[in-house]
């Protein structure tokens, strides 16, 4: 039996990581947009304000964005190192948007930041501009590629097992590229970084109103800030909604723990908190349907058939299904090169049955079930976080606008207390995909327990105690040294003056 | 369009190649080395960081990228030798991630550590980076302790493919010599590009000066130890796979490899000779500064070149000492002939990314570093 420890530390490794990665990585996506646009302003309009404002943004932008790339490199090799079964057994599909985002959007990336840090004297402005925005498109690819490969975690497309390999083989890229869950995904998660890129900004530009200084700096910066996060914001709304139905087809145990849904049926409940629920609203958003079914935990479990006469067939038996893919793989590998024809009927029984093939690794069907509060709670987190952060960011765009944010304190500290909020709902959006996908590694073909490579879990937990111990220290000095910079604040203009900074 | 077997050696091409440019970028690791050594002012030191700091990420992506590549390419080779060699891979990892922060937060207020504790982190992954992943590349010759057994996935109790043969995991590596051998001479490698690059880069006589006058000897290392591998390497046993796959123990095999395959002899040598000519040429002409060019060309050549000797001719790449038949080869580690031709279509966009790379490079380098820039400047490292 693999060891359960060495699959606990494996999991907290990765999570660490996928966590770390996922506080730098949303800021960076969203920055991106906020100072190329206002360099497009810059660049428009001719006013040099518009480039101190941009080039502080983008001071800010590559303080974060170091420690994104650090810790990206470490989640890529991690799937090697750490999860090597599933490196082979899947690597076949797995791997190419890996080398695709490496070949297609990382370079972008690197050439381009370079460009935009320090070229401000060596090339042209439109080659600048140009470059800035560049650097997000790359970061946005690069986010494309790799939720490619996570949703095909989630919901496997375009491949077909192959046991002369002993893996799964890629048959079509175009669905994998197109895999419906991996295009909702792309924009949720890609958008959720403009409301994290919208609201720091917001929020860091606040503390300037409230210490009443570089006022036009800030109100500026709140302006485009508040406009980028309120597109990104309804978009996320919008594709979240699109995931409900996407986690309702392919990932209903997800959905069910998400809810808490023990026992489902016709007109499910939306919970809100427990005990506080909307009648049908769960049904609602899962199938567009009021009388649409929901199943339940329970149902899951032990089979259920909705009134449509849809079947969905217990966990018993899809364990048994998926002991018989398994024993008839192994009749298949040894019998292949000495009794073509026991080969060909284990090959066959193999066929049938390999859609169950990761249940036959189950040991009982408890095992199906997420841990319910680790989905359910943040899942309320992060909902409830994103509707509240869009109604702030449409007080402070309206306010703005009608020129009163000055004097709105109560305002300002709201915004500035809100940093650590969407940071929260982003990471609390991970662990609902994540933690809510257990115990697959992909979603009914392998569990992580069968993923994980052959290490001593004294060495994996090593590993954990250095990474947490080197992350934590690079966060620690990243909001150090940003908490610097923003106390320094802009650059000032030439003809700087306090009172033209504030009329 | 493209039969299997020549996707293969096509994908393995790409990989030799990749490998070839990475210990090229490398100049940055080689450059970094030399902070302190070269740099004895906080005027040169600052130019040094600067220098470099405007390529590193060059350096980062390509080290990504091989790893994506040889993922999507070589899976087996990803899962047997990242979850095996583990603490090799980590090590390098975790080097060069204190690489990637401290340029951006050495010079920064608030920092914590202070300005020379991030900048000794850019010499140590200098060193460490290149030693390591000299050390790493070694063992494509001298062989692992591994195991690989694909029937282990349809047993319950452990359904492990790849399982490596000692608790060492990959620190084993560090016992060879001929692993060390390659992993020195890459280091040295990186300090006669690091110097080179900086001659071309910086234009301080002072510094270049210093730079210029240890290239010798950084050359002379170098050499020692590539000379001493080269001779290990075409006099060792190596792995040999015969036609139907099996794979045995061939004297003299990499001497083989290199006359049985007269491309990979060419490249090799040319590889070879702009490396020494690039480094002779600028120890011995004043003012010149060029080297860099020829001496780096040169070693993308080479390195491709010792990648192909790795791989091609009926070569396991990643042998196993423990069990020579689960040795990896092009054709038992790849992927299936669908993706590698998918990822041979995304591969045609390689030329189009160098092109850009080299326009946006040319753009930042029209005027190489003066310590009147980076004094001037605010927008540096």
């Amino acid at each position: 039996m693999v060891d359960t420890a060495l699959i606990g530390w494996s999991r907290a490794q990765f999570a660490l990581t996928a966590c770390y990665h996922w506080l730098f990585v949303p800021l960076t996506l969203g920055l991106a947009v906020i100072m190329a646009v206002m360099e497009t302003v810059y660049v428009v309009k001719k006013d040099d304000f518009w480039k101190r404002t941009a080039r502080f943004w983008q001071k800010i932008f590559g303080i974060n964005f170091a420690v994104g790339i650090a810790t990206g490199i470490i989640l890529e090799f991690e799937f090697g190192t750490n999860w090597s079964n599933y490196s082979w057994f899947v690597g076949d599909i797995f791997g190419a948007p890996l080398a695709i985002e490496g070949i297609f959007a990382f370079f972008m990336e690197a050439t381009f930041v370079a460009v935009m840090f320090f070229g401000w004297n060596k090339v042209g402005k439109k080659f600048h501009l140009a470059s800035t925005w560049l650097t997000g498109i790359g970061a946005s690819i690069s986010a494309l590629w790799i939720l490619v490969a996570n949703s095909w975690m989630q919901h496997p497309v375009g491949m077909e097992f192959n046991p002369d390999t002993v893996r799964h083989e890629m048959v079509d890229f175009w669905a994998v590229v197109t895999n419906p869950v991996a295009i909702t995904k792309f924009f949720h998660s890609v958008l959720s970084g403009w409301m994290t890129g919208a609201v720091v900004v917001i929020g860091l530009s606040c503390w300037y109103l409230l210490r009443k200084r570089d006022v036009r700096f800030a109100r500026a910066s709140i302006k485009v800030a508040s406009i980028v996060g309120i597109i990104g914001t309804l978009a996320v709304m919008f594709t979240g909604d699109g995931s409900a139905l996407h986690v309702a087809k392919y990932q209903p145990m997800k959905l069910a723990a998400a809810e808490g849904l023990q026992d489902g049926g016709q007109r499910a409940p939306f919970s809100i908190v427990p005990g506080v629920e909307i009648p049908g609203m769960l049904s609602v958003l899962a199938t567009h349907d009021i009388d649409g079914y929901v199943p339940g935990i329970n149902d899951l479990l032990n089979g259920y058939e909705t009134p449509d006469g849809v079947t969905g067939i217990s966990a018993g038996e899809k364990m048994a299904r998926g002991d018989k893919a398994l024993e008839a793989f192994s009749t298949y590998r040894e019998t292949r090169d000495s009794d073509p024809e026991a080969a060909a009927s284990a090959r066959k029984v193999l066929e049938e049955n390999v859609d169950y093939f990761g249940y036959g690794y189950i040991d009982n069907k408890e095992e199906l079930v997420p841990p319910v509060w680790l989905v359910y709670w943040p899942f309320r987190i992060m909902v409830g976080l994103g509707c509240f952060l869009l109604l702030l960011m449409v007080a402070v765009f309206w306010f703005e606008h009608r020129n009163r944010i000055e004097k709105m304190r109560w305002l300002q500290w709201l915004s500035l207390c809100s940093i650590p909020l969407v940071y929260l709902a982003g990471q609390a959006g991970w662990v609902v995909a994540e933690v809510g996908r257990q115990p697959w590694a992909i979603q009914d073909l392998l569990p992580v327990k069968a993923a994980v490579s052959s290490l001593d879990k004294g060495a994996v937990m090593t590993t954990f105690f250095i990474f947490v111990a080197v992350f934590t220290l690079f966060l620690a000095i990243e909001i150090r040294i940003m908490a610097k910079a923003v106390s320094k604040g802009p650059e000032k203009a030439p003809e700087d003056s306090a009172e033209q900074e504030n009329s | 369009m493209f039969e299997y077997g020549f996707l293969q050696q096509y994908w393995w091409f790409i990989i030799s190649l990749l490998g070839g440019l990475l210990v090229f970028l490398m100049f940055v690791q080689g450059a970094n080395a030399m902070i302190f050594s070269s740099g004895r002012t906080e005027e040169e030191r600052t130019m040094i960081v600067n220098s470099t700091g405007r390529k590193w990420e060059f350096t980062f992506t390509t080290l990504v990228t091989f790893g994506g590549a040889f993922f999507a390419s070589f899976p087996l080779f990803y899962s047997t030798s990242f979850g095996g060699a583990y603490w090799v891979w980590v090590l390098i990892l975790v080097s060069f991630v204190f690489q990637a922060v401290s340029y951006e937060f050495q010079r920064k207020a608030g920092n914590i550590l202070g300005r020379n504790v991030f900048r000794a982190f850019l010499v140590v992954n200098g060193f460490l980076g290149p030693f390591l992943v000299g050390v790493a590349v070694g063992t494509f010759f001298t062989g692992s302790d591994f195991y690989v057994d694909k029937n282990a996935i349809g047993g319950l109790s452990s359904p492990v493919i790849s399982s490596w043969g000692n608790s060492w995991h990959g620190l084993e590596a560090l016992a060879s010599v001929p692993n060390l051998l390659l992993g020195f001479a890459v280091v040295g490698l990186t300090r006669v590009l690091g110097s080179l690059y900086m001659i071309n880069n910086i234009s301080d006589e002072t510094l270049t000066g210093k730079i210029r006058g240890r290239l010798v000897f950084n050359a002379a290392g170098f050499l020692l130890f590539f000379l001493a591998f080269l001779v290990w390497l075409f006099t060792c046993e190596g792995f040999a796979v015969s036609e139907d796959g099996t794979v045995f123990m061939e004297k003299y095999k990499y001497w083989h490899n290199l006359l049985q395959t007269p491309p990979v002899l060419v490249i090799f040598l040319a590889g070879t000779l702009a490396v020494l000519y690039g480094i002779l040429k600028t120890s011995l002409k004043k003012g010149y500064r060029r080297g860099i060019w020829w001496t780096g060309a040169g070693t993308v050549l080479a390195v491709t070149a010792l990648f192909m000797l790795a791989g091609y001719n009926g070569t396991a790449y990643y042998p196993s000492t423990a069990d020579l038949q689960a040795s990896l080869t092009v054709s038992n580690s790849c992927s299936s002939e669908f993706t590698l031709k998918t990822m041979t279509y995304v591969s045609f966009i390689i030329p189009f990314v160098l092109a850009y790379i080299a326009y946006a490079w040319r753009a930042m380098d029209r005027t190489p570093i003066t310590a009147r820039e980076m004094d001037a400047t605010e927008d540096k490292y």
